[in-house]
């Protein structure tokens, strides 16, 4: 009989699936709550200002560096990919178009994930397990107003203003490379990169930034907020934060690109 | 004989199939200090942290001058625990906060004191539980242990609540300062004229601050009177948890 096996097979399925739809909707409503706590009073500036320039000054180097190189990176690959076709002289645009609709927003995103997402449910993992959250609830202190308000409102605002630094410094990078290395004629190469600036590519990146930063620091304070267990809890939850974070960017990453260029 | 400020009925929490709470009843009078013993992992701060609405009970209801708190909204919350203060087993200080932040939280994030007078306040109370001011500037992670008790203890009654919660205010000192504190804790609930609700298993602690003890058992409040009917009672698992005895009913899973 076939029964057997396929009622084991199905039970064996079923737990995961049951943990997975759970937990599904256990974020979903931590979501809703954490956004419906960015828009109800009272509203923490201090905090906000705090995280502002944790998550923003302090990612700065980071987001320098990334961007930088990968501006280099993609000026060398363009030029040598490129020059099979004697397209050589679309360096200029390709740089532009990749760094401010796509590494820019996507790597600085993954570097920040790691940087402060990480943080975020380091320290609001280590609050839970030493109940330092449950001695905000005891003080009339609403913790989703106190902690994760402030992180959500100031990770969604400071993405896109690191991203438009990075489309800078990316750019730069690409005209380093391209001048320096390959030898193209500055005025030419500033030229050719003004002429295709467009307001659409920009603004994609910048949306893309922004939800990036919903994602990290909502991903960040789930896992913080749901730990358990002392510090190997904690431990997880900053391992997750990162990995969920890093996957769920990339594939928002193609949705948005896919809603603002799919024909 | 006016209505109790708290009043349990038949609590019952479980997590998953762990039963801790099958069937709580208490009641606590006004200005009452009561202390509930039992032995670790009994449920003691889980009882607590119901009480505080922190954890929501399976089934039973809570009254707190007589309103339910069993189900209540977040915004209800909020208000009963404006009337509440909680000193927590480990302390929970925020570390992201200095001492003096910490005390005066309450203060500032409530009652919209300024952080001027919120500060000398703070200071006057770290003086009350016998903490000099210089302590108030530094972070609590530099504090020894019963420097840290002494701050949750600032930061239950900084407030002035009318019910505090001490969930094992002795638990890790030394026998000194085990009583330094529960005189403090005498001394800040009868200054307050507040209702307490002590949790402990350190007997030497309970005899000193207790109006009137509960033990907690299984799951259930088994026996509850004032010390003296405690020296005299009968009962077997009273008897075995005052003498510190492996020998008796209570069976310890190792
Ligand atoms: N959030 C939780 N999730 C799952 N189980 C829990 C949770 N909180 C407490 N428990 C379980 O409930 C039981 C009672 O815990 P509780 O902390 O109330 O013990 P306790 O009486 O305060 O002990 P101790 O004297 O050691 O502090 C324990 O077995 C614990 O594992
Ligand atoms: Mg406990």
């Amino acid at each position: 009989m076939l029964v057997r096996p396929i009622q084991k097979f199905l039970r064996k399925l079923g737990q995961p699936l049951v943990t997975f739809f759970s937990r599904l909707g256990e974020l979903s409503l931590f979501v809703a709550r954490s956004v419906y706590n960015c828009f109800t009073p009272p509203f923490y500036l201090n905090n906000i200002w705090r995280q502002l320039v944790d998550i923003g000054f302090y990612s700065l180097p980071v987001v320098a560096l990334t961007t930088i190189f990968a501006g280099m990176v993609i000026a060398l690959q363009s030029y040598s990919g490129f020059s099979r076709f004697g397209a050589e002289s679309a360096v200029a645009s390709v740089v532009l178009i990749s760094v401010t609709r796509e590494l820019a927003p996507a790597l600085s995103a993954l570097m920040v994930a790691g940087r402060i997402g990480a943080a975020m449910a380091a320290e609001i993992g280590t609050m839970r397990v030493t109940e330092q959250i449950d001695a905000l609830t005891t003080l009339s202190t609403n913790p989703f107003k106190y902690l994760i308000a402030p992180r959500v409102i100031a990770s969604v605002i400071v993405l896109p203003v690191l991203v438009m630094i990075g489309d800078v410094i990316g750019i730069f990078g690409g005209y380093v490379v391209g001048v320096y290395q390959l030898g193209f004629n500055p005025a030419n190469y500033i030229k050719s990169t003004i002429d295709n600036l467009q307001a659409l590519d920009i603004t994609t990146g910048l949306v893309k930034a922004a939800v990036f930063g919903f994602i990290i620091a909502v991903m960040g304070c789930y896992n913080g907020y749901k730990s358990k267990g002392g510090a190997q809890g904690v431990g997880d939850a900053t391992t997750n934060s990162v990995v969920s974070s890093s996957i769920l960017i990339l594939i928002f990453n193609y949705i948005i690109t896919g809603m603002f260029f799919s024909k | 004989m006016s209505n109790p400020k708290i009043k349990i009925t038949n609590l019952h929490k479980a997590f998953g199939r762990k039963v801790v709470l099958d069937g709580i009843d208490l009641e606590i009078a006004e200005g009452e200090s009561l202390v509930v013993i039992g032995g670790s992992g009994t449920g003691k701060s889980v009882l607590i942290k119901c009480i505080q609405g922190i954890l929501t009970p399976d089934k039973g209801s809570i009254l707190v001058d007589d309103q339910e708190v069993v189900g209540v909204s977040e915004k209800e919350k909020e208000l009963l625990h404006s009337k509440m203060g909680m000193l927590f087993q480990g302390g929970a200080l925020f570390d992201s906060l200095s001492v003096w932040e910490n005390v005066a939280f309450g203060l500032i994030e409530n009652q919209n004191m300024e952080r001027k007078a919120a500060k000398m306040e703070a200071i006057r109370v770290l003086r009350q539980v016998g903490l000099a001011p210089d302590v108030a500037d530094l972070s609590p992670s530099e504090l020894s242990g019963g420097m840290q008790k002494r701050v949750g203890l600032a930061r239950a009654i900084a407030t002035r609540p009318e019910i505090i919660f001490f969930d094992e205010p002795t638990t890790g000192l030394d026998p000194i300062m085990s009583d330094v504190i529960n005189d403090l804790i005498i001394e800040s609930v009868k200054g307050l004229g507040a209702t307490a609700l002590t949790i402990t298993h350190d007997m030497a602690s309970a005899r000193k601050i207790a109006d009137r003890i509960a033990m907690l058992y299984q799951g259930k409040i088994i026996w509850q009177g004032t010390v003296k009917e405690m020296d005299k009672t009968n009962n077997e698992y009273v008897r075995q948890f005052i003498n510190g005895s492996s020998q008796g009913p209570i069976k310890v899973e190792v």
